[in-house]
């Protein structure tokens, strides 16, 4: 069974797209996309590159060369290594979806009024913080 | 030696024994900090005025961009800024320390060793062993340095060779594979000769601006097919020593082909003994199978590994290539670097593993 586990403050997304967690000794990699949040464990399943530093760039399709057409800015993250790109959405591979995928993990955003029932609350000051961020994993 | 073919973290963390890397790539700061120094104030001024003009019609600038920024991993910037690889504390944080490296083979690229102007190509690379020695060997013992020479000046190459091959800071003479002429030609055995008098390997990394095009076909439109022609250029560079008599005439010679993977050399070698059987005409000064010489005098670095679908079949290349004759490289800081965790994944013996990721290297340099 996933547990909730908080992990940030939405806050800490003020100035940037993303932050490096761990979660059950797990490295957990979440984006913040406009008002969508994606979670991703930080390692590539080609040879293990760590995914935060990927760049998040557009979906790319061809029917012929010199025909490229981009679409879904931002979805599709691309390793810091070798390149591999994968669907923020999904995890599958660009290249070859249904043969590799990165591993997507549930994140959602928790009004403070509403996290009683997650675990590990006392890292943080409910009174104080309005929104947090929660994995599931 | 406790390398994991399989990835296991916790295991390699254990690891006593450490590894060899046989390609990485620190960088300076910036040239005109670091190298200049050590250059006459008459070739900083001539750099100003005329820059440094590369045998290709481009000025400035490779030939083909690459697939990253720099041709770097994305998460190699020194966090006290910098290009990848130019910190020192950051290389042993992020590559030689989690990874175990005992011995990191350093060759430094983009320093014009193939400049059209041959006297400040000649200063140069005369700068940049200074800077190797004084930035990096000195400073790490398990960085080794590599001797770069301009290459299309044999007399100057000897030199530099004579001024450094006895130092602990160098392991090997370095040169690039793409050349004005095949690396067979005569003009380059001067280099060979004194590498092989010095006990050292002449180290062949993938690169260079030779004045022709990458392939035998031309100018190729994207990036990577510029970089698949490595293979090629490598092939055609052994065929050519091979065939031309180097190894015969050098009975020392050893040569390490740097980055230009390594699965097409079996069909290589068949092919070479094919060809040398039925040509002795033209051949005869060469005396052995080509197979037999190129597993006598040839070493090839893994990155960047291929990978097969059935991983397994890598494990039938090497048998073919020779176990001894594979020596493992990450290429670090670069965006194609080969993690030695998954460099390998597959079922190997504690034989296999240790000379792939140590042993062939101590022994191809001549260390212990
Ligand atoms: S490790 Fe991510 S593409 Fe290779």
């Amino acid at each position: 069974m996933a547990e909730k586990h908080v992990v940030a403050k939405v806050a800490d997304f003020a100035d940037t797209d993303r932050k490096l967690v761990e979660v059950k000794g797990r490295p957990i990699v979440i984006f913040k996309l406009g008002e969508e949040w994606f979670g991703m464990l930080n390692r590539c399943p080609h040879q293990g590159g760590s995914l935060c530093a990927g760049h998040l760039i557009s979906q790319v399709d061809s029917d012929r060369p010199g025909d490229y057409r981009l679409s879904r800015r931002g979805e599709i993250l691309r390793c810091p290594w070798h390149g591999w790109e994968f669907d923020i959405r999904t995890g599958e591979a660009c290249a070859r979806p249904g043969k590799f995928r990165a591993r997507p993990v549930g994140v959602s955003v928790l009004s403070a009024d509403d996290t009683e029932t997650v675990g590990d609350l006392e890292l943080y000051d409910v009174s104080t913080e309005a929104d947090l961020v929660v994995v599931e994993l | 030696m406790n390398v994991e073919a399989r990835p296991n973290l916790s295991k390699v963390q254990e690891a006593r024994v450490g590894i060899a890397d046989c390609d990485v790539h620190p960088n300076p700061t910036s040239l005109e900090d670091e190298v200049f120094p050590f250059l006459e104030q008459k070739w900083r001024d001539h750099i100003e005025t005329y820059g440094m003009p590369q045998r290709i019609g481009f000025a400035g600038g490779t030939q083909y961009p690459k697939g990253q920024p720099r041709a770097s991993r994305r998460d190699s910037y020194p966090p006290e800024g910098g290009p990848p690889a130019s910190s020192l504390s950051f290389f042993r944080e992020q590559h030689l320390d989690p990874h175990h490296v005992d011995l990191a083979v350093m060759i430094p690229l983009r320093i014009g060793q193939a400049l059209q102007n041959m006297d400040l190509a000649v200063a140069l690379c005369a700068a940049i062993n200074e800077w190797q020695q004084e930035f990096w060997t000195r400073k790490e013992p398990r960085i080794k340095g590599s001797i770069v020479m301009a290459y299309e000046n044999a007399s100057d190459c000897v030199a530099q060779i004579e001024k450094h091959a006895h130092k602990d800071d160098f392991v090997q003479i370095s040169m690039l594979s793409r050349t004005p002429d095949p690396l067979g030609h005569r003009k380059y055995w001067p280099i060979y000769e004194a590498a092989a008098a010095n006990g050292l390997p002449v180290g062949v990394h993938a690169f260079g601006y030779g004045g022709n095009p990458p392939t035998g076909g031309g100018y190729p439109s994207y990036y990577i097919e510029d970089m698949m022609a490595h293979a090629q250029s490598c092939q055609s560079l052994i065929v050519s020593m091979v065939y031309e008599g180097v190894f015969d005439r050098i009975p020392d010679m050893k040569l390490i082909i740097v980055e230009g993977g390594i699965a097409w050399l079996p069909s290589l070698a068949w092919r070479l003994d094919k060809i040398w059987e039925k040509n002795r005409m033209e051949l005869s000064h060469v005396k052995r199978p080509p197979s037999e010489i190129i597993r006598e005098h040839v070493w090839l670095t893994s990155q960047p590994i291929e990978e097969p679908d059935k991983r397994q079949q890598l494990v039938e290349t090497i048998d073919w290539i020779g176990w001894e004759n594979v020596l493992y490289a990450s290429d670090y800081p670069h965006w194609d670097f080969d993690d030695p965790k998954r460099a390998l994944p597959v079922q190997l013996t504690q034989e296999q593993r240790d000379g792939f990721f140590r042993n062939n290297a101590f022994k191809a340099y001549g260390l212990s």
